[in-house]
């Protein structure tokens, strides 16, 4: 399956934007593990940016981020949204209160637990009607979407926004699924080269074992092995290496129980 | 294809209801549940027991799924398929809302005094995580492709035929496993109710006097492969699938039913039919107030008030995460056995909306069938089935 790059959106700890990381995933400049900072999408109208969650608040994000590189209006692009979770603070609230005698729930905390919430919020505040998938796969859940992207891309020709989040779980939850820091990445796909591509992607399943690519900082490789989304990181410093003169990369992204997506990374296409 | 709802498990078991007009919503007995209303409960679930080595996928959600994949010989079916195409060529995807949250609603009545913590016995990845249940049957079927779940609320096991159709498109793989299963939960239950959307009787779709939903749990599966000339007489083809989104609110759906009438549209192009050559729609139809009016003007602005319309949710309840499998599979029984479903609960139609819509069941011989899905976030989803063309 063949996928052109246009944009890229990217917020993690240390990892402020696309742009403002490229250095540091190309192994140009040092890792340093700030927290990353949230704040509503202004692209949202009043009411809905009161009540975004931070899930809501990374998808859109890296979201609009990666579509202004794009320079698409996101109304005519589809989307796949991808995470291991649904938001893990309005999930803990909603835990906590159906555990009292009242168990009164919020009606905005319960349209907010919906795993799909990150794709309403947009699809309102893009005025997008196309077609949107949300999913999970647990540890792969980022993987599950470079799928489901590539395949809208080749099988329907469709344009595709990828949007790809996860965040950590307060106490107790965070206690028997530890994911850590706040880590969130976008891809807008084409079937064919535009303007604006500036990477080309081969992406193929392979039953094989080739090795899982990783990262060489220690700090990358600790956010990618703790953050499921985070399992993007080898992919986004291929493409961040493209940039730095490098003609092409194999990236092999795992896909257990016995699966591995490799993907040819390349500019002009190999 | 399987079926398991509160109509009973398996198909004969749904199509017994449908003739006889026997709906499966009674007063609401569901775990600690407080709540004045009625539920579509699936009557057995606790008593399934998952395989020893899978044991620790044990929640609801996968019980309820158990019993489905063990319903209508679809297991059987699949192991055949496998045979066929090899385990790695198979893929499952499988939609849920709640996954098995209930597992983590009672671990969280049951955290230790002192550390907060949460029971040692509470299994985190293999019942509350979304990917649960893709993960359960895929191990459960010896299946060895791309595996996921969707969670695009209700809309989400309608839109896993188009997610598989396009893996199947692309190569990935022959054949997919989709469908899925939602149970019933706390969450819901109680959410819906804070939303003051949950009808106090048994839910009456297209009714004037209709008050909101019924919730209801409920799985399916369908396997589907690549179509082929050679297919045996009888099999039932997905002639075309169409998504959308509302871009209007969270919960309410927008007022004309813009993006259901979208995603219509876009099943009759992908299909290459015309809004005529449809012969009978299962509708969302949750009983909301607007919701039904909603849908009411998409089907009549893109239809026309002939072709038969009907919701089933006044027998099942809304089934939400499994509400497109449980209407995908009650339209293709349609299909195959020519009973046009009505819709008893419904006892005044709403003389505003202007479907035909059936209380009545009617026979007759369908080639096409339609089925739409529709979930919070304004997700959209609707599927066209019928005999190859």
């Amino acid at each position: 399956m063949r996928a052109y790059v246009e944009g890229i959106g990217l917020l993690g700890p240390g990892l402020a934007g696309w742009a403002a990381s490229r250095a540091v995933l190309a192994g140009g400049s040092a890792y340093v593990a700030t927290p990353a900072a949230l704040a509503a999408s202004p692209l949202l109208p009043p009411a809905e940016r009161r009540r975004s969650v931070p899930t809501v608040k990374l998808a859109m994000a890296v979201g609009a981020e990666a579509l202004e590189q794009a320079g698409r209006d996101p109304a005519t692009v589809a989307t796949v949204f991808a995470s291991s979770s649904g938001d893990p603070d309005t999930l803990h609230q909603i835990l906590e209160t159906l555990a009292t005698e009242e168990r009164d729930i919020s009606p905005t905390r319960f349209h907010n637990s919906v795993h799909n919430a990150p794709a309403g919020y947009w699809s309102i505040a893009t005025r997008c009607r196309e077609p949107s998938t949300s999913l999970s796969a647990h540890d792969e859940s980022f993987q599950a979407g470079l799928l489901e992207a590539a395949a809208e891309v080749t099988a329907d020709g469709w344009t595709v926004g990828l949007i790809a989040y996860d965040l950590p779980y307060p106490e107790p939850l965070s206690k028997v699924r530890p994911i850590s820091g706040t880590f969130g990445t976008a891809l807008v796909l084409t079937p064919s080269p535009t303007d604006r591509s500036f990477a080309c992607l081969d992406i193929e399943l392979s039953h094989g074992n080739e090795p899982v690519s990783r990262m060489a900082d220690s700090g990358l490789e600790a956010l990618r092995i703790g953050n499921p989304t985070a399992r993007a990181l080898p992919l986004l410093a291929a493409l961040a290496k493209l940039g730095a003169g490098s003609p092409s990369e194999t990236v092999v992204l795992d896909l257990p129980p016995g699966s591995r997506i490799v993907i040819q990374v390349s500019w002009p296409c190999r | 294809m399987s079926i398991v709802s509160s109509l009973g498990a398996g198909q004969d078991a749904t199509l017994d209801a449908l003739r006889s007009g026997r709906g499966g919503l009674k007063p609401c007995r569901f775990e600690t549940v407080a709540l004045d209303t009625h539920i579509g409960e699936v009557d057995g679930v606790d008593d399934v027991r998952l395989p020893d080595n899978l044991a620790s996928f044990e929640c609801r959600n996968n019980r309820l799924a158990e019993m489905c994949l063990h319903r209508d010989g679809f297991a059987d079916a699949v192991a055949m398929a496998r045979e066929r195409y090899g385990a790695g060529r198979i893929g499952v995807f499988l939609g849920t809302s709640t996954s098995g949250i209930l597992s983590a609603e009672q671990a969280f009545r049951a955290r230790d005094a002192q550390t907060g913590a949460l029971p040692p016995s509470f299994s985190f990845a293999t019942t509350h995580s979304t990917g649960s249940l893709a993960d359960y049957v895929r191990h459960r079927l010896g299946l060895e492709g791309p595996a996921f779940v969707v969670s695009s609320a209700c809309a989400t096991t309608s839109k896993v035929f188009a997610n598989a159709a396009r893996m199947i498109a692309t190569g990935l793989c022959d054949a997919a496993v989709v469908g899925g299963a939602d149970s019933l939960c706390l969450t819901t239950l109680y959410g819906f109710h804070s939303l003051e959307l949950v009808s106090p009787t048994p839910c009456r779709p297209f009714d004037a006097d209709r008050s909101g939903v019924s919730l209801g749990e409920g799985a399916g599966f369908a396997l589907l492969e690549r179509a082929s000339p050679d297919a045996k007489p009888g099999t039932i083809h997905l002639l075309g699938a169409g998504e959308s989104n509302d871009a209007h609110h969270m919960s309410t759906p927008h007022p004309e039913g813009l993006g259901a009438r979208l995603a219509m549209e876009r099943a009759l192009a992908s299909a290459g039919l015309r809004p005529s050559d449809i012969d009978y729609v299962n509708l969302h139809g949750t009983a909301t107030t607007y919701g039904d009016a909603a849908e009411d003007q998409a089907i009549t602005g893109l239809l026309g008030t002939r072709t038969p319309v009907s919701s089933t949710k006044g027998y099942t309840g809304h089934t939400l995460g499994a509400a497109g499998i449980v209407e995908a599979v009650i339209s293709m029984l349609a299909l195959r056995t020519g009973l046009i479903p009505g819709s008893p609960q419904t006892i005044t139609l709403d003389p505003t909306l202007r479907s035909r819509y059936l209380q009545a069941n009617e026979n007759g011989r369908l080639d096409r069938v339609m089925t739409n899905s529709f979930g919070f976030g304004g997700s959209n989803s609707s599927l066209i089935f019928g005999w190859a063309a």
